[in-house]
């Protein structure tokens, strides 16, 4: 496997006067709120391993006070560990000095946060070139490739506008400019969303996703809302009191919660929205390769079912009945397969969510075939397994 | 030690023995200026000299010049004619009933006082915001020097400087410098935590953080801050005027005494004009500064 971009190994933090001294509670297993009580230290984070991926999206979720934001300010280490490391592109971040921290938050690290975190007293286009101005950068350049960012995110004209003139959705587009500024490889994500009205907020997610598409950053994203978290994750680490109770691509999560908080968290998802076809399709069978009608209907035969896709070397054709060969064949069985005998059954991509598809599959009467962009075919969807996922 | 019963009387120390402790108190703070107080006064010297050319330089110049002066200072710090106006007629007046000089020599003090306790004062209200410990130390100490009547701190200072304009200073100083160092560890301390957060995500020193966002953000309070040491400032003149500070308190002062209530007056709402003039003026400024927060409601 490939070396991870970032990776937490063993982390632990309390917080309290003597942190140290909890620690041996902490790591015996006794309960948070007892050793809050017993002690007077709270945990914020318990034995957290996790990998992180170049180019990925990397959502961490969990309910409010689960310790999300205690852990990805361990990241830039805006928060010290009681215990554990923090491996970033092979180097441990927790021996980097004080200068080399700051280069470090310079150049590898942005962060958008939650309430903006923009400075007032700056101007939009200020506020966008801070980490530039921190690099010490001289003013033209900086303002130059600050306005292009600000272009980019859609805020032309806003450049000598105060934060304090802007909507919330304009001043996390600020924020999100400032953080893509300093061309830091991995962004950190706080909430960064959660505090604008739901149109606004499906829109910045659009246009994180448009934008990670060209930019292929390291995003490390946290939220408490896992409609948000399946829309952009490539995987998914859920926290509970602490603890990370499970981490997997975001298909395994719904599919297969591990625990019953878990499971409570995905409950309410709709799945047929969350859920792409790839993830419920059955693996490809009753794949129909010979070229001629007789030895089709002879293929077919030893399938179990009385349909089959044919495909060649281009790929997927179409689908065909037993009942149209056996047609055919009392016609001419050497003759090529055409065109005509195919049913009328729309094919399907992997990756569209189930939502798309329930129409067609609701319509058909066969398990409709999944090709994916190369025309090959992948799998079939049959109207039961579709049925079951978005049952239960 | 007491003769009488402890329950009905206090169980006070001898006479004999407080008389001894004070004896030696003051005699060695006495010893201690008699040796050291020149040495102290030497190190004053450039205030003394900075002071007396300062105040010459109000007194001898054409009163016209010094109200264009002052208006302008004003109206480029408030932008508001009203005001410029105001001060224009409340200058005119002070000098036609007479009281210039004194209100060039109050100016030239209040002026000078303030500028030490800005140049003193924010630097240690700094210190002040980054640390709890130091916080614990110089809040009681501030407190101590608010409390404590002026009359009890300017003994000591009379002790060892005498009487004259650096001891009035001083005494100035000490009462008018807690608001500022309050208000200065008060406004970075309360600076947004998240502001100063992305600050440090970003890479930014203490110092970038300091002056690149808790000093501007704190501005505001600062400023609050800064007025509240010139009304304080004000405040002392007739106090500071009994140990030889020239300017509108010793009029006051000799009209107290002879019952000289006219002269009290005039005195008295020229002090009141002043204050209202810092006082509207660096508010004004203050607010200017801060425009780009309010344009938003
Ligand atoms: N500076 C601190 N001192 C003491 N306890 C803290 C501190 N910061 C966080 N905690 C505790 O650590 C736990 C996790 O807090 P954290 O802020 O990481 O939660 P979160 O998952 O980000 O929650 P939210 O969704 O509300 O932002 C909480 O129990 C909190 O009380
Ligand atoms: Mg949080």
């Amino acid at each position: 496997m490939i070396e991870p971009l970032i990776r937490i190994e063993g982390l632990y933090k309390v917080f309290g006067v003597a942190p140290k001294k909890a620690m041996s509670m902490v790591k015996d297993g006794v309960p948070k709120d007892d050793i809050l009580a017993q002690t007077g230290h709270t945990v914020g984070l318990k034995d957290i391993n996790l990998d992180i991926q170049k180019g990925q999206i990397y959502v961490i979720m969990g309910l409010s006070g689960s310790g999300k934001s205690t852990l990805i300010r361990h990241l830039n280490r805006l928060i010290d560990p009681t215990e554990g490391k923090i491996i970033v592109d092979g180097e441990d971040v927790m021996k980097l000095g004080q200068k080399d921290l700051e280069q470090f938050r310079r150049h590898r690290m942005s962060m958008v946060f939650q309430r903006f975190g923009l400075m007032p007293h700056r101007t939009v286009i200020e506020n966008v070139a801070y980490g530039l101005t921190v690099q010490g950068m001289n003013k033209k350049d900086r303002l130059a490739k600050a306005g292009e960012w600000i272009e980019t995110v859609g805020l032309r004209g806003y450049e000598n506008q105060y934060p304090s003139q802007l909507s919330g959705g304009q001043q996390q587009r600020v924020g999100l400019a400032r953080a893509l500024c300093t061309d830091a490889d991995i962004l950190l994500m706080d909430e960064a969303f959660s505090a604008l009205d739901p149109l606004i907020r499906s829109e910045m997610q659009d246009q994180l996703i448009e934008l990670q598409e060209k930019l292929h950053k390291t995003i490390v994203f946290i939220t408490h809302d896992l409609d948000e978290a399946l829309r952009l994750g490539d995987r998914i680490a859920i926290l509970k009191d602490g603890e990370l109770v499970q981490e997997g691509a975001p298909a395994d999560i719904l599919l297969h919660p591990a625990t019953d908080y878990v499971e409570a968290f995905v409950k309410d998802v709709n799945r047929a929205r969350a859920l792409t076809v790839e993830t419920v399709m059955k693996p490809p069978a009753h794949r129909i390769t010979k070229g001629t009608i007789a030895e089709a209907l002879q293929q077919m035969k030893t399938f179990s079912s009385d349909y089959g896709y044919y495909c060649t070397d281009e790929g997927y054709q179409g689908f065909l009945l037993q009942s149209t060969l056996e047609e055919a064949v009392k016609l001419d069985g050497s003759k090529a397969i055409q065109d005509d005998l195919f049913e009328d059954l729309p094919p399907i991509s992997p990756d569209t969510v189930l939502e798309e598809i329930i129409p067609d599959s609701m319509g058909a009467n066969y398990p409709l075939p999944v090709v994916d962009k190369e025309g090959d075919l992948q799998g079939n969807l049959p109207r039961s397994s579709l049925a079951e996922v978005l049952s239960n | 030690m007491s003769k009488g019963n402890w329950l009905t009387e206090f169980p006070q120390m001898d006479r004999s023995d407080l008389l001894v402790i004070r004896k030696g108190l003051d005699g060695a703070y006495k010893e201690f200026s008699r040796s050291y107080g020149e040495i102290i006064e030497n190190l004053f010297e450039p205030l003394l000299r900075f002071l007396v050319w300062f105040e010459k330089l109000l007194v001898n110049s054409p009163w016209w010049l010094i109200i264009a002066v002052i208006c302008s200072i004003v109206y480029s710090a408030t932008r508001s004619v009203k005001l410029t106006v105001g001060v224009l007629i409340a200058f005119f007046l002070i000098g036609y009933f007479g009281m210039w000089e004194n209100t060039m020599r109050t100016l030239s003090i209040i002026f000078v006082c303030t500028m030490i306790s800005i140049a003193m004062g924010i630097p240690i209200g700094i210190m002040m915001s980054r640390s709890n410990r130091m916080q614990s130390i110089i809040t009681p100490m501030l407190d101590i020097m608010q409390t404590m009547p002026a009359f009890v701190y300017l003994i000591p200072v009379v002790m060892l400087l005498g009487i004259g304009k650096v001891p009035g200073v001083i005494a100035v100083v000490i009462y008018a410098i807690p608001p500022v160092i309050r208000l200065t560890n008060l406004g970075i301390r309360l600076v947004d935590k998240e502001v100063l957060e992305a600050a440090t995500a970003y890479g930014a020193n203490s110092t970038q953080r300091l002056f690149g966002v808790q000093l501007p953000l704190a501005l505001p309070t600062i400023m609050a801050g800064i007025n509240q040491t010139i009304m304080m400032a004000l405040a002392m003149v007739v106090i500071a005027s009994m140990i030889g500070v020239k300017g509108l308190g010793q009029p006051v002062l000799k009209s107290i005494t002879n019952q000289y209530f006219t002269l009290g007056l005039f005195n008295g709402l020229a002090i009141v004009a002043l204050a209202i003039v810092f006082d509207r003026v660096s508010q004004a400024y203050g607010k200017r500064t801060q425009k780009h927060m309010e344009r938003a409601q």
